[in-house]
């Protein structure tokens, strides 16, 4: 259709509000959320960039009660949980997924209070405009950039800054090393859900909920939530070395653009991505098919994503002690590392169908 | 001085075993085990002065001993030596720079065509390495065979001095200032079990960080380094840029104003309790110290918090002009103010662990 056709009928494109109506005020979704959507948001909200994870950690690990026989942080900040198994012949299986999210560190702050920072992970600074970064302390900035003989069209990084409305530098309620995430708060369209960290977060509640459903598991599960996952996967291996799994399953983010001009053909609802390769790894072929045939048994829905264009926690862990057999499976999310990461409802409901499939498998 | 020897050896990263025997000589007197790893690294120990009631805490404290230099790849017939560059070198600082060449430091210039024949563009383009030659004095390929072969290794010429106030300049003050300190640090009784690690190969990807790391598996990491000093160019930047708007600047560290504290870097989140423990002290005994500029440069403790299940780790550096160039300066007050904190600091990292 022509922007023109479109044109032609506006009314049916437009639906008409009653302006005075509740459904119109930011109150009305949330409550309508399940209990699931309601852990979510809990997770999205949570502060945890980089380096900076201890509250989002806590929450998983108030959210693991009951659900873990061990909970432990190793002496990287990786929270490691233990589900024991019945029956002998069980495996060691290790589930990792990341705690933190990118963000930015404040790196020196000017006479006038405003502060410049750098990236923590792979945030595109176009994203940043107009955007807000939150401090631990709750201390807001908001982007703002540099005009004055600045190319439009491109923008980098040094030529931002975060303004936090204070009038001199000694009234900034943060320091320079100060961690900052974006904030975007989490709603549900339908099944579409989106936030702030979503994806990575989506992973820690797959990971939650799968144990949740599973009254028995037939192998000792180790859940990780890996810490400093998004500034180049630092944390996963410390973990794989210290558990020495028989076989490790990653669940993170994958990037779906299933949106005009995008550029990967994993799309949302679809079903989670079983991954071949990433930049630093070639998912191991035992995991791959321990992933494959569950999702054919059990008719879940699957896509594969041939060549992830990030690295993750899997090649640290891969590469752990003599080699640690290990998949990983993408949760397919748009809008990757901005404040509105875009994830949907039936791709996060089969990766934990597909997770409880594997082990619920005694014969792994 | 000791820093003045260190500065003078010569280590090109692979290339360590001047600076290696000299700092052996150094442990020999004061240290309880010592070894040479694979790689070249010094793995030494000095015990607890105290066994306490606690299990023996490890503390690996290291410094890299390789400096940024150059390869001899190949000789040409006119006797001229081709190079490569071993580090992170900037191309427009090498012509006309003397540099030594191989065990037997063979003196040696990088050429460049004189500005009498250099036209106009010539002289404001950088001359890439790779089209420089080294100048022996040589007559020809079999004159220049007899002194060198394919796979010297050569080094800036600077000789180490004091200059200024209280400052010196040398080649390989990164790292060897950190070398030094270690050196000092070993001098000392500590209530917990010192692993002074001297590392190889830093300068071309901290590949001998990571085997120390896992032969020592230690408790915590603290890596003293020289890190980039930019006060003096942001001035000349600042003073340049006078027609276009500057941007806001703030120096990555400042010479004379304390050792420097990472929070960050490009491979490190310091561990926040041990850099906590380092700047509390330094407030406590009243020792100047300063952060350095978040999320810039990197050091051996980008692969040593990685190691086994995580070292938590944290970095401490004397801030250096110009480093890999033929002349860094240092602060010598901020040298004598980085073995204070380090010295003051390290008992503290167990109970900042456990806090």
């Amino acid at each position: 259709m022509t922007r023109k056709e479109t044109q032609r009928a506006p009314a049916a494109h437009f639906p008409t509000f009653d302006l005075a109506s509740a459904s119109l005020s930011d109150a009305a979704p949330s409550a309508a959320l399940t209990p699931f959507q309601a852990l979510l948001k809990r997770l999205s909200a949570a502060y945890g960039p980089s380096g900076s994870e201890d509250p989002v950690r806590e929450l998983v690990r108030a959210e693991l009660k009951g659900l873990a026989d061990q909970i432990r942080t190793d002496a990287f900040g990786n929270l490691i949980a233990l589900r024991k198994g019945a029956g002998s012949g069980r495996k060691k299986i290790m589930l990792a997924a990341p705690l933190d999210e990118i963000g930015v560190m404040v790196t020196f702050i000017d006479a006038r209070g405003f502060a410049r920072f750098d990236l923590l992970g792979a945030v595109n600074p176009l994203t940043l405009l107009g955007a807000r970064a939150q401090f631990e302390n709750g201390a807001i900035g908001i982007f703002g950039r540099e005009t004055r003989g600045a190319p439009r069209a491109e923008i980098e990084t040094d030529a931002l800054f975060l303004d936090l409305g204070a009038a001199a530098a000694d009234a900034l309620p943060v320091q320079v090393g100060a961690a900052a995430c974006l904030t975007g708060e989490f709603r549900a369209a339908d099944n579409f859900l989106y936030g702030k960290a979503l994806g990575g977060r989506a992973s820690c509640a797959v990971l939650l909920e799968t144990w949740r459903r599973l009254k028995r598991v037939a192998h000792d599960v180790y859940c990780v939530f890996t810490v400093q996952s998004a500034v180049g996967a630092r944390g996963a291996g410390a973990a794989a070395f210290a558990l020495q799994p028989d076989v490790a399953f990653v669940v993170a983010p994958a990037s779906a653009q299933d949106f005009p001009g995008g550029n990967s053909n994993l799309a949302l609802g679809q079903g989670p991505a079983i991954v071949i390769q990433d930049q630093d790894m070639v998912a191991s072929a035992a995991a791959r098919q321990i992933l494959l045939q569950t999702a054919r048994r059990a008719a879940l829905p699957y896509q594969i994503q041939a060549r992830a264009t990030h690295g993750g926690d899997g090649a640290p862990i891969q590469a752990a002690r003599e080699g640690i057999v290990t998949g990983a499976l993408g949760l397919p999310v748009r809008y990757l590392h901005t404040p509105s990461e875009m994830a949907h409802a039936s791709d996060i409901e089969n990766t934990i169908e597909l997770l409880c499939g594997v082990l619920s498998n005694k014969t792994l | 001085m000791l820093l003045e020897k260190l500065s003078n050896a010569r280590g090109v990263s692979g290339d360590e075993s001047a600076v290696r025997a000299l700092i052996a000589a150094h442990l020999q007197k004061h240290v309880d085990e010592y070894r040479v790893d694979a790689l070249g690294n010094i793995l030494a120990v000095k015990r607890a002065s105290k066994r306490g009631a606690r299990a023996p805490f490890r503390i690996l404290v290291a410094a890299h001993m390789d400096e940024v230099g150059f390869l001899i790849t190949h000789i040409d017939r006119d006797g001229l030596l081709r190079f490569e560059k071993i580090g992170g070198i900037d191309d427009r600082i090498l012509p006309a720079q003397t540099v030594l060449i191989g065990a037997q430091a063979v003196p040696g210039v990088i050429g460049l065509k004189p500005r009498h024949l250099s036209t106009e563009s010539e002289r404001k383009q950088v001359v890439a390495a790779d089209a420089l030659r080294i100048d022996l004095g040589a007559s020809g390929r079999a004159d220049a065979q007899r002194v060198i072969t394919p796979g010297a290794y050569a080094t800036f010429a600077t000789q180490f001095s004091t200059f200024g106030d209280n400052c010196a300049r040398g080649k390989a003050l990164d790292d060897r200032a950190g070398c030094a300190l270690l050196c000092e640090l070993v001098r000392e009784n500590f209530p917990f079990d010192l692993y002074a690690v001297f590392t190889t190969q830093e300068e071309i990807g901290l590949r001998g960080a990571r085997v120390a790391g896992h032969a020592v598996a230690p408790n915590a990491a603290l890596v003293l380094e020289a890190t980039i000093c930019d006060d003096a160019s942001i001035r000349s930047r600042a003073r340049a840029a006078q027609s276009f708007p500057p941007r806001a600047q703030a120096p990555i560290t400042q010479l004379g104003a304390g050792p420097a504290l990472t929070l960050a870097d490009r491979r490190l989140l310091a561990h926040k309790g041990l850099t906590r423990a380092i700047a509390e002290t330094a407030r406590a005994e009243k020792i100047p110290f300063q952060y350095k500029q978040p999320l810039v440069g990197s050091t051996d403790a980008g692969i040593l918090h990685r190691v086994r299940g995580g070292v938590p780790s944290a970095v401490l550096s004397v801030p250096a002009r110009y480093i890999h160039s033929p002349a860094a300066v240092i602060s010598l007050d901020d040298f004598q103010n980085a073995l204070k904190l380090a010295r003051a600091a390290l008992p503290k990292f167990a109970d900042a662990l456990d806090a």
